[in-house]
């Protein structure tokens, strides 16, 4: 784990694993969407509109998860300074919040058909929407200050701050009266679906996270190589102006 | 594909959104990996490189008292 902490190994494992990262998402994302449609049985109350439940829930595990991610990258990048932490925060940003927008806008419309409604105001709705403007304000941030360290250790402080929300949206069903359903999946007494839609559930869970790392490490890759090219770029302006003096 | 009743286009719509979303975004991933690949090999080949790239490291001790370069990934 240590060596990976060098760029330049890391950049070497990233080219390794793209590929193969590449089919065996794309296959689990086949397989999944395969049993999502043809295998899974409508349920007794949803109906058909279980379906959405298969993108719905994955994308919203990752639209926290990837706030995770940033706020244990920020504590890198604050307390040991890792130059490969602020890479990973900032490229984990947009990948999160288009998984937020995602887990949003399929809730909203899983919500108009069973509950009536596209948005309420309730807890859990609300504090995904604020987890959405964090995921924007810390983007923002990265493209307001020019210089990445100073950028990395803003964004780094904006991002432990917000980290309170997480908890806040994953218990937000139990603390307060909510419209949206309590864990059904990850619960004392294990999950309240049934093994047919739980197996669908799970394989685009996987899909998903796969497809996550899969672009938060070219995403990585990208960024390492920004820096390079800014670091050369400073460089071949630095010499110029020497030989002009 | 299963008749997905009188909820069908709400369900299209979810996954139709879903799939424009991650598309867009991955296109945009590996847009930007190959343009900072193209930036830096162009570099590279107006032999502008690393110092590390061009003669392999040697890991050396900093002078006392002199202050640590600046390190870019």
């Amino acid at each position: 784990m240590v060596s990976l902490a060098n760029p330049t190994r890391f950049l070497s494992l990233v080219d390794r694993l793209v590929p193969w990262l590449t089919v065996l998402t794309l296959l689990l994302l086949g397989v999944g969407l395969y049993l999502s449609f043809f295998v899974a049985p409508p349920d007794y109350q949803q109906g058909e509109t279980v379906r959405i439940m298969f993108i719905h829930v994955p994308a919203a595990w990752l639209a926290m998860f990837g706030y995770m991610l940033i706020a244990v990258a920020s504590l890198g990048t604050l307390i040991w300074r890792h130059p490969l932490a602020d890479v990973a925060a900032k490229t984990a940003a947009p990948i999160g919040a288009t998984f937020t927008f995602v887990a949003l806008v399929t809730g909203s419309l899983w919500g108009k058909p069973m509950w009536g409604t596209y948005w309420v105001w309730d807890a859990r709705l609300t504090s995904v929407l604020v987890l959405f403007l964090l995921y924007l304000g810390l983007i923002a941030l990265w493209q307001a200050i020019e210089e990445p360290g100073r950028a990395g250790r803003a964004a780094a402080i904006l991002a432990l701050v917000g980290a309170i929300n997480v908890p806040i949206i994953k218990f937000s069903v139990d603390w307060w009266n909510t419209l949206h359903q309590s864990a059904s999946v990850f619960r004392l007494g294990g999950p309240t679906i049934d093994p047919s839609m739980l197996a669908p559930l799970f394989v685009m869970a996987i899909a998903f996270t796969l497809l996550f790392v899969l672009l938060h490490l070219i995403a990585m890759r990208a960024e390492i190589l920004r820096r390079r090219v800014r670091a050369l770029q400073q460089t071949q302006v630095e010499r110029a102006a020497l030989v002009e003096a | 594909m299963p008749d997905l009743g009188p909820h069908a286009v709400f369900i299209l719509s979810a996954y139709g959104v879903t799939f424009v979303a991650i598309a867009a975004l991955a296109l945009a991933v590996v847009e930007d990996d190959r343009k900072q690949r193209r930036i830096l090999a162009d570099l590279e080949r107006r032999g502008i490189r690393r110092r590390s790239a061009s003669a392999p490291a040697k890991p050396k001790a900093s002078a006392p008292g002199k202050p640590p370069r600046k390190r870019t990934p």
